[in-house]
């Protein structure tokens, strides 16, 4: 009788443990599965990472979307980053270019990486970009200047509530993490 | 259900002087009593609750006028931080975790828990854990980025104190995922012969769905404070946006712990005023089972609601929906609770012992967190609410005048059975009274400042808010000393009164009435008969 309850403990605790432990990798699975889970929906308005094609599907003339552009600096980034206009309107399937100003204000050569986020999220996956700085890195000598330019337009299929989104790039300093 | 008493047999077992408690401190560091370690756990809770106690006093006295009068913002939000990490992890889970270490097996006919060195194992990590805490405003500052730990606030802008608060979150979990394991062992595998699972009492139910919910998101926990670890200090960019991270992400995975959290703190109160609501009415339970049938609901659909803490971060409408009626929908289990409780009073004949007392007040004052969270939910309006002092008072009223309540209630009414005396009833319905009075000033004045606008977390507001700023520590204080006659009914129970019968209260039922109080140190070595 004993005996066979200290089995019984023995398969219950074991069986408990193995909860505990899928939910500890479950908590870790969370990170990929959300990736995945955003690229499909855009829910964290992430942009595609990599150039879209040339729009052959059409301009809706009949539409208008606003499009907002803002621009971060990380702490600790010394780098002067702006866009050069502050919002244009857009017809869907439309291709624009808007050209953005980075300037290095110190005197030693620097790394610089742009992340781009599209609210709302929603539209982000609508939002095409077929050449953007944010691709690549940048490099900036001392005191050096760039004007860099994003060429996008939006799919016409974004869904008809969208009538305005912003653009925001966030500016980090990658020079540490390139050197090591 | 009737039962048998067995406790001629235990005393017999007592004779022979094995197991006898321990002299001294080493009864208390080697136990491996389960009344033994549900008092140590009980007794840290208190304390716990004293210091995250004096912490909101610090907090109430800086907000007492506008401006910033006794400490900087940084140690301010150090207090918030803390306060709230002390209470949720120290006080209230302890403290259920004691009550079930002292009653579940008392309850099913067990002798002890299944599981009694793991039993003090988990209980003596905490000390070290809170310890760990305590220690990070010695050195360097506790942490300062809100219990909810954000990130980036936690990583990048930490001051230094974030391995401090993931060591001790760690074994905090790692406690409580022993306990629970404990507990279900326990319930699992010790119940009496003829306790079937539909025959337990409603306290035992809602412990065992709360040890399940320990078990599935306590390792959630863990796994984001590591993360959070290795982002800080080992360059993982998990939610560091320049190396292809996301802080929303961190929201995602901490509410999914965090939602259930909530009814880790809530569920094994709902088992005690379904124990004493029906002892103090005279009355069998209303609706036993659907009170079994709402608990796992609210289990389950905890979640499936995390996202309602994260309704301003930009998602998108469906998501918005979808969390919104899910929440919502959790009404409905609690509604049926909240209305078997008044079922099981309705022509009862209920009389006012303080542990009722609290109990009444506990199904008042809960309900009215429970609207205001009703009205949190709904996604529009909480645009409007998020991170104001609404948000304080609806959380609060859940927590303190919910569960903290409903310890209260259990400690009253079982305090005869641990101690075997009878507090003083004069002390205690003082402490109910003043308990009462104050924590509505304290925290019913925050809805309209919520309302108004005022934002949580921030140590000054603009002047419109000072009245009731005023009142609230006002009530803050009161409420804070009032806890003061609580422990001295407790000392003075332990010390003596007039002897407690082994069932002091003519309604109760259940199984741990039916050994002597105070319950000898070994009760049910021999399994009692339930017919």
């Amino acid at each position: 009788m004993q005996e066979s309850t200290n089995k019984k403990t023995n398969v219950l605790i074991r069986k408990l443990m193995i909860v505990v432990v899928s939910m500890f990798g479950f908590g870790f699975a969370l990170v990929p599965l959300y990736d995945v889970f955003c690229d499909i929906t855009g829910l964290n308005g992430k942009t595609d990472t990599e150039a879209a094609q040339v729009n052959d599907d059409g301009i809706d003339t009949t539409r208008n979307i606003k499009v907002q552009f803002i621009s971060h600096i990380t702490p600790g980034m010394s780098w002067e980053f702006r866009p050069e206009i502050a919002e244009v309107s857009v017809h869907p399937g439309e291709t624009k270019i808007v050209k953005f100003y980075a300037k290095n204000v110190t005197s030693v050569s620097m790394m610089g990486q742009t992340v781009p986020s599209v609210a709302p999220g929603e539209a982000a996956s609508y939002f095409k970009k077929i050449e953007c700085f944010c691709f690549e890195q940048q490099s900036l000598a001392g005191q050096e200047d760039v004007w860099m330019p994003l060429r996008f337009y939006i799919d016409p299929e974004i869904p008809d509530d969208v009538t305005m989104l912003t653009l925001s790039y966030t500016l980090y300093d990658i020079t540490a993490k390139i050197e090591s | 259900m009737t039962t048998t008493a067995t406790t001629d047999t235990d005393m017999a077992h007592d004779d022979h002087g094995h197991h006898g408690p321990a002299t001294g401190f080493k009864r208390w560091l080697f136990t491996t009593n389960h009344k033994d370690i549900g008092s140590m756990y009980l007794w840290f809770a208190f304390i716990m609750f004293l210091t995250g106690g004096s912490m909101a006093m610090v907090i109430r006295a800086e907000l007492f006028q506008p401006g910033l009068q006794l400490i900087d913002p940084d140690f301010f939000n150090q207090m918030t931080t803390v306060h709230g990490l002390i209470m949720v992890f120290g006080a209230v889970m302890p403290a259920f975790t004691g009550l079930a270490n002292w009653m579940i097996p008392m309850m099913i006919g067990a002798p002890d828990m299944a599981l009694p060195r793991l039993n003090n194992w988990s209980f003596w990590i905490l000390p070290f854990a809170f310890s760990i805490l305590l220690m990070s405003f010695f050195l360097g500052g506790a942490p300062n980025f809100g219990w909810t730990f954000y990130a980036p606030l936690s990583t990048t802008y930490s001051n230094g104190s974030t391995a401090f608060f993931v060591f001790a979150v760690h074994i905090m979990g790692i406690s409580s995922i022993m306990g629970a394991i404990n507990v279900i062992v326990t319930i699992m595998n010790m119940r009496a012969p003829g306790m079937t699972y539909m025959k337990m009492p409603l306290f035992v139910w809602t412990f065992f769905i709360t040890a399940y919910l320990l078990i599935a998101v306590m390792p959630i926990l863990a796994g984001v404070v590591t993360m959070l670890l290795t982002d800080t200090y080992f360059g993982t960019s998990f939610f560091n946006a320049a190396g292809g991270g996301d802080p929303v992400l961190f929201q995602h995975i901490f509410w999914f712990f965090g939602h259930p959290e909530v009814y880790i703190m809530i569920l094994p109160a709902f088992g005690i005023v379904s124990t004493t609501i029906p002892a103090f009415s005279r009355k069998k339970l209303f609706g036993y089972s659907s009170m079994v049938y709402a608990t796992s609901s609210i289990a389950f659909l905890s979640f499936i609601v995390w996202a309602h803490h994260m309704f301003t971060t930009g998602m998108p409408l469906v998501g918005e929906l979808f969390f919104m009626y899910c929440t919502m929908l959790i009404a409905v289990p609690t509604g049926v609770k909240v209305f078997n409780w008044m079922a099981t009073m309705w022509r009862g004949s209920i009389s006012f012992e303080v542990p009722m007392m609290f109990s009444i007040a506990f199904v008042i004052l809960f309900t009215i967190g429970g609207f205001s969270g009703l009205m949190l939910a709904m996604a529009p309006v909480d645009f409007q609410y998020h991170d104001t002092y609404f948000v304080v008072a609806h959380f609060h009223y859940v927590l303190v005048t919910g569960s903290i309540f409903s310890i209260f209630a259990a400690a009253y009414y079982w305090l005869p059975k641990w101690t075997g005396y009878m507090f003083n009833e004069t002390l205690a319905k003082t402490h109910f009274w003043c308990s009462l009075i104050s924590v509505n000033l304290l925290f019913f004045p925050m809805h309209f400042l919520g309302l108004a606008g005022m934002p949580r977390r921030i140590p000054d507001y603009a002047l419109q808010f000072a009245d009731f700023n005023m009142w609230v520590s006002i009530g803050g204080f009161a409420f804070g000393l009032s806890q003061l006659i609580f422990l001295a009914v407790v000392i003075k129970c332990i010390r003596g009164g007039a002897p407690a019968p082994a069932k002091p209260w003519d309604g109760a039922e259940g199984l741990e009435w039916t050994v002597p109080s105070p319950a000898p140190y070994h009760t049910f070595a021999t399994p009692p008969k339930i017919d």
